[in-house]
């Protein structure tokens, strides 16, 4: 059914932490392993050792720079560089569920992941089309839609051990980056993260109502600001401010030279 | 959008079909016997052909059939209910003139309502979608269904209408192309809400995740040149519009009909490329290829 449920029992996703991403690729890497090793059409490449590759990826690592305005006691604040993965954000009005003529695309009740049920697509694409954040890729060798399953088939199997019950992507991220839980318990991880570090929706304009939730990034390099250039200059106070006597002489002379 | 020439098919002929079948369930013209033949067959080979075209971009036709299962959220399972039904009561309509000398009015009323609906749920497919705000207005059904109305009195060889509903459908292209080049910037959203880094500063983006093309930038980030849109939008503007009026103006001949038909085919075929190839898809922002 592509109506959408009233209400979830529970809210999975992901809490990524944009301060800690450090761009690695890691996550896009185990994603596409462990989608393309289990549930569902493998992840396709088209002409994977050639000049024009491409290939089917349900997360993606973007990278932006962000150039701080300059002002007078900032005349040249420093860019910082963001990374910033991307994955479905199991968005609470999805649009590309509704949008689905087939039934295919979907939204679980218990735990709100949206999934397709690829026996059913047609292809038509129409959902892709829907999502605002390029969640969803068509698989070329398929001709079925693929995107991010909350690794529905690790969080709940039991052949696995409890470590590994959780996001392929998540569990390998070495920067710890990527959290999974339920939004909807107050108490959960994902929401004291959201609520301490003020997670952030991406488009909320859009009226998506996004489950997952962004870390923005703490203001890193700060060198234009004098009282943080340093943490020891306190201590560190020159002695002789200007130089005096001999030096002073020494100075303008070799000032002359 | 990827303008695909499928889509571009479908959308263009089967308008023009369907609008022709509104004209001939109102009994505009009155046809009967070889004449209704020839005109249902127009009608259909357009519509139907359009259809045909359509499912050629899926991924899986064979599964087509599921696709009428979701009409209670979805516009293209609905345009499948709408298209199914207009075809079929056009059709029973059709056989009546044809075979019988009959001319079933309910019926032919009730066939040119559902016409119409086709035009209109297609209309909603796009006009639905808030990820590309140049398609997301009241005025995109509007621009379809005025385009499919005065394309099928053009065929219908309704003359006193197509001259109203030629220049009409004009302006609302024209107004419906100066609105959509506002819609982008006018939509609120932007790299600096796609990436939620707008506090910090200017957002560029400064590497896009991989090194070649993937599924979404073929799909969804196509990019016209201002200039090459400009003349395509004079040349749509032009053989889809302004030409077949005056050609309609001038003393009435099959041959001049006949070219009126093909220049507007033509213009709206081309406007209908614009219309997918100037649409941006906001997941361009992500990539860095729009400018809000
Ligand atoms: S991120 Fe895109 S694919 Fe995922 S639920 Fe939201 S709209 Fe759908
Ligand atoms: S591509 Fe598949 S899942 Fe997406 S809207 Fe079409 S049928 Fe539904
Ligand atoms: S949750 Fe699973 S499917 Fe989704 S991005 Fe992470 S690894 Fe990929």
């Amino acid at each position: 059914m592509t109506t959408l449920p009233k209400t979830t029992n529970k809210k999975l996703g992901l809490v990524i932490d944009l301060d800690t991403c450090v761009g690695c690729h890691a996550c896009v890497i185990s994603c596409k392993g462990w989608n393309t090793e289990n549930y569902g059409a493998p992840l396709s490449d088209q002409d994977p050792y050639g000049a024009e590759s491409t290939g089917t990826f349900l997360n993606r690592v973007h990278s932006y720079e962000v150039q701080p305005l300059a002002t007078s006691t900032m005349p040249h604040p420093a860019a910082q560089l963001i990374h910033f993965p991307k994955s479905c954000l199991h968005c609470e009005d999805a649009p590309c569920v509704t949008v689905c003529p087939t039934g295919a695309s979907y939204k679980r009740e218990e735990d709100g992941i949206v999934l397709v049920n690829e026996a059913d697509c047609i292809g038509c694409g129409l959902c892709a089309w829907a999502c605002p954040y390029g969640a969803r890729e068509m698989d070329a060798q398929e001709g079925v839609m693929k995107k991010c399953t909350l690794c529905v088939d690790r969080i709940y199997n039991e052949n696995l051990p409890e470590i590994d019950r959780e996001p392929a992507c998540v569990r390998t991220c070495p920067a710890g980056a990527r959290h999974f839980g339920d939004f909807a318990d107050p108490e959960s991880h994902v929401s004291r993260l959201t609520a301490e570090r003020g997670g952030m929706e991406l488009m909320p304009e859009q009226g998506t109502k996004p489950v997952n939730r962004y870390l923005p990034p703490r203001p890193k390099d700060r060198m234009d600001v004098p009282q943080l250039t340093d943490t020891l200059a306190p201590h560190l106070a020159p002695v002789a401010d200007e130089p005096k006597g001999f030096m002073n002489w020494l100075d303008k002379a070799l000032d002359r030279i | 959008m990827h303008p695909a020439p499928s889509v571009i098919v479908f959308t263009t002929l089967s308008g023009l079909g369907f609008g022709l079948l509104f004209f001939l369930g109102l009994g505009m013209p009155a046809v009967t016997g070889l004449n209704a033949f020839i005109f249902f067959a127009i009608a259909y080979i357009l519509a139907v052909g359009g259809l045909m075209a359509s499912t050629f971009h899926l991924g899986h036709p064979e599964r087509a059939l599921k696709a009428f299962s979701q009409w209670r959220s979805s516009w293209l399972s609905r345009e499948g209910w709408a298209a199914v039904s207009a075809l079929l009561v056009m059709a029973a309509f059709g056989a009546g003139a044809v075979f019988l000398d009959a001319r079933f009015s309910l019926l032919g009323f009730l066939g040119a309502a559902l016409s119409l609906a086709v035009v209109f749920t297609t209309s909603m497919i796009y006009a639905q979608l808030k990820t590309i705000p140049r398609w997301n207005t009241h005025m995109t059904p509007v621009l379809f269904l005025s385009l499919s109305l005065a394309g099928g009195a053009l065929l219908a060889g309704q003359i006193t209408y197509a001259l109203i509903l030629l220049p009409l459908a004009g302006l609302v292209q024209v107004l419906w192309w100066m609105q959509g080049d506002k819609a982008l910037s006018q939509s609120g959203t932007d790299i600096a809400t796609a990436t939620g880094l707008g506090e910090g500063g200017t957002v560029r983006a400064f590497e896009p995740p991989h090194t070649g093309t993937n599924y979404l930038l073929r799909e969804f980030v196509h990019v016209v040149g201002r200039k090459h849109a400009a003349k395509l939008r004079v040349i749509a503007f032009t053989l889809g519009y302004a030409l077949p009026v005056i050609l309609l103006l001038l003393p009435f001949s099959h041959a001049l009909a006949g070219v009126a038909v093909l220049s507007h085919i033509t213009g709206i075929a081309t406007s209908r490329w614009l219309f997918f190839a100037e649409a941006e898809h906001v997941v361009g922002l992500y990539y860095g290829k729009r400018v809000a």
